[in-house]
């Protein structure tokens, strides 16, 4: 069987799956897996960039995909009124004085002569940076959440189309990323890998806390969406008309339209991500990537600056992660950031990324599709699994109920076993690079 | 007498805690810097590892409470600790067998076994919610304080209180015990020499005959019993949740890093460094410095310089200060 043939069967596969999911339980269950998996399938090629062309090593994919997510509070929610006014350019000075401080820092540590006298001028800049910053900042931040707390209290958005915000959430990601890469991609790989790992979790703890921002953990809800509402498809006379015409009832007609809208969306944006990731691999950009991942110092040799080109597919990996993250958030509607947790929005994309090909974009897009439709459907299929495990057993035993309350902890265990199983029989994933 | 308030406040609030959770963070530390000194990666999986041991102890506890099994004012945890070093030995004998030796054979380079530690992360993260569930489980007893506030209050007669909880007297003197022992046997012991020679130079360690299997697997024992010993005093001292031994990670990297990886008493110092800036810059430290400063400096704020969620923030910015002036950390650790 050829490359190509076998390559398209795999993707038929999974279409075939999601379509039997259409058949056997819902087409509404069929079209949830297939937006979140297109999601999945562009936080897949964000990481592919990163570890498949350049083999960087970024465990931090949930800290980008949460900044998207609140690009699209700041970008498309209604201002708060008065917010601004109260506390917000007092709040935008305090982060000015903060990032001034650091400079400074970074200033000194570069131009003054190293030395005891470098070291004592960098810790008072430091601390009076840091006192001056909390005295502005502090005060602001009050006056901001005093604004209704109970329904608002933060500064609120720009009131802009939502899908500006997912172009935006690539730019937050990417502006972080730089941020990180500057630090820490001179590093050894496993200190990148712990430096992303930190940073993730201090976003996630920003977004929660930071009230002012988008809520925190009260969260932001009722957010824009690019598609119509349903109760309005609902009460659209000619919606019914043509609804009644395909033989379902308005209720069902009217959610697989919204999904649907959706899938269309994401699916442009995926075509268009693809095919510049295609492009950029193809380009002799991609073949000096791929030479810097394989061996940095010959590379080096070559006159190529590794550094600056790592820092490079960092910043653009982490956008395209971004942008997946904002276009999630616009799906569910609402931001959460208590629900970021790095075993699903960072390890389970790189299950995805190493399953499906490292290195090659379409097996990327396929792994993502195909661990997503897995991590869905693996619940109600281990439920199953225990049920009929457990027939023999006697109802109401302590045992069966343990092991049927369990049954949703097996996706876990079996991502693990598919990444396993994956890396020691078929290391190159299921459509390798070529 | 202020002086002695303040010093007795800053025991209490700041000095007791950060020595109990350096001690748990050191523990952790020293497992993640034995594997990156002999097996040479960076064990993702060591959370979790910890959360296996401290879910066999809570179960074993359970029994044991259940028959009426106890040591009366010290927690039955200890009683059960020995089995839950067992339990998780075999588990990583198992995981080493099945998965990492494979790699060990073919020479893989060491972010592949990264990966694949994060797939064993994945299996022993579900086996751990399988069988205990992902809740918060409690199962200290016995005596919950060495010496409560208000004793100490009525023995000096100052007014702060220094409470210290059995937990954290235990940890303290467990870590000391562990510690002791895993230096005489990496000192004094001839696996323990072997292992030092293995993680120093491997090519001249293969040539004095030294058997490379048998070395790791005292290193996977050694670090079972440790991940262990730090899991139960960790959920004695707090609780046991599943999700936060994984949290830990980042703190635990963070003062193996800060050390130095691949030194054992720079994992100490790590974890001690780590904890105790945690700790200071989150406390909100008013009440000692109403005792110290006259009445016309008293801060009016609570003079906390973060928040207490922003704990991970602060052993990060210490890990990256660290890395960037001194790569090889505090006490001069290897780099692959």
């Amino acid at each position: 069987m050829s490359e190509p043939v076998k390559n398209t069967l795999l993707f038929v596969l999974v279409g075939a799956l999601i379509l039997l999911t259409g058949f056997m339980q819902s087409w509404n269950s069929a079209l949830m897996i297939l937006n979140m998996g297109l999601i999945s399938a562009i936080m897949a090629i964000g990481v592919n960039l990163q570890w498949g062309f350049a083999g960087l090593f970024n465990v931090g994919v949930m800290g980008f995909v949460a900044l998207g997510g609140l690009a699209v509070v700041l970008v498309s929610t209604p201002p708060t009124p008065g917010a601004w006014t109260a506390g917000g350019f007092g709040i935008l000075l305090a982060l000015l004085l903060g990032a001034a401080t650091i400079f400074a820092a970074v200033m000194i540590a570069q131009k003054m002569p190293k030395g005891r006298m470098r070291t004592l001028t960098m810790i008072v800049v430091l601390v009076a940076g840091f006192f001056v910053f909390r005295a502005v900042f502090d005060p602001n931040v009050a006056a901001v959440e005093a604004i209704s707390p109970a329904t608002s209290g933060h500064i609120g958005g720009l009131n802009l189309p939502v899908l500006l915000a997912w172009p935006a959430g690539g730019l937050f990601a990417a502006g972080a990323a730089w941020l990180i890469g500057k630090t820490a991609l001179g590093l050894r790989s496993d200190y990148l890998a712990i430096a992303t790992l930190g940073i993730a979790e201090i976003i996630i703890a920003v977004m929660k806390n930071e009230d002012w921002l988008a809520r925190g953990v009260k969260n932001v809800i009722g957010l824009p969406r690019p598609v119509p509402y349903e109760i309005d498809l609902q009460n659209d006379p000619g919606f019914i008309e043509r609804a009644s015409s395909l033989g379902l009832d308005p209720v069902t007609a009217s959610t697989l339209y919204v999904k649907l809208g959706y899938s269309v969306l994401f699916l442009i944006v995926l075509l268009v991500l693809l095919w510049m990731a295609q492009m950029a691999l193809k380009s002799p950009w991609g073949r000096m990537m791929r030479a810097i991942r394989d061996n940095e110092v010959a590379a080096e040799a070559m006159g190529k600056d590794v550094t600056r080109r790592h820092l490079q597919i960092f910043v653009l990996g982490s956008a395209v992660c971004g942008i997946a993250g904002a276009m999630m958030t616009t799906l569910d509607g609402q931001l959460t950031p208590g629900t970021y947790q790095p075993l699903r929005f960072t390890f389970l994309v790189w299950v995805m990324v190493i399953v499906g090909g490292s290195g090659n974009n379409f097996g990327a897009v396929l792994g993502a599709m195909l661990i997503w439709f897995l991590w869905v459907q693996v619940e109600p299929i281990g439920l199953w699994l225990m049920q009929v495990l457990t027939a023999g057993l006697p109802d109401g035993s302590a045992l069966k109920t343990h092991l049927l309350d369990s049954a949703a902890h097996m996706r876990l265990l079996t991502m693990g076993v598919v990444l396993l199983l994956v890396l020691r029989f078929s290391p190159r994933g299921l459509i390798p690079e070529k | 007498m202020d002086f002695l308030n303040a010093l007795v406040a800053l025991s209490n609030f700041v000095l007791v805690p950060a020595i109990a959770y350096g001690s748990q963070l050191a523990l952790g530390a020293l497992g993640v810097t034995l594997i990156y000194g002999i097996l040479r990666f960076s064990n993702f999986a060591h959370g979790d590892t910890m959360a296996f041991g401290a879910m066999i102890a809570v179960l074993v506890t359970w029994w044991m409470q259940s028959v009426g099994i106890g040591l009366g004012p010290l927690p039955t945890a200890l009683l059960a600790l020995p089995f839950a070093i067992l339990g998780c030995m075999i588990l990583v004998l198992i995981t080493d067998r099945l998965v990492y030796r494979f790699y060990r054979e073919q020479k893989a380079k060491p972010v592949i076994l990264v990966i694949v530690s994060m797939g064993v992360m994945f299996i022993m993260n579900g086996l751990v919610r399988f069988i205990i569930g992902p809740d918060d489980q409690r199962f200290a007893d016995g005596e919950r304080f060495l010496i409560s506030a208000r004793e100490f209050k009525q023995l000096t007669g100052l007014k702060e209180g220094l409470a210290i909880k059995t937990t954290q007297g235990i940890t303290v003197v467990v870590a000391v015990i562990a510690v002791a022992l895993l230096f005489w046997f990496l000192n004094k012991t001839r696996t323990g020499k072997s292992m030092r020679a293995y993680s120093d130079n491997e090519d001249l360690a293969l040539l004095s005959g030294i058997n490379p299997e048998r070395v790791v697997m005292y290193t996977w024992l050694i670090v079972a019993a440790l991940a262990t010993t730090a899991g139960v005093l960790y959920g004695l001292d707090k609780s046991f949740k599943p999700f936060v031994y994984f949290q830990l990670l980042l703190p635990i990297f963070a003062s193996a890093i800060v050390g130095g990886l691949g030194n054992p008493l720079g994992a100490i110092a790590g974890g001690f460094i780590i904890a105790f800036s945690e700790v200071t810059i989150t406390y909100a430290w008013k009440k000692v410095l109403t005792y110290l400063m006259p009445e016309s400096l008293e801060p009016s704020g609570l003079v906390q310089l973060l928040s207490t969620d922003y704990k991970f923030a602060v052993s990060f910015v210490i890990l990256l200060i660290v890395l960037l002036f001194k790569p090889t950390g505090l006490f001069k650790g290897k780099a692959v």
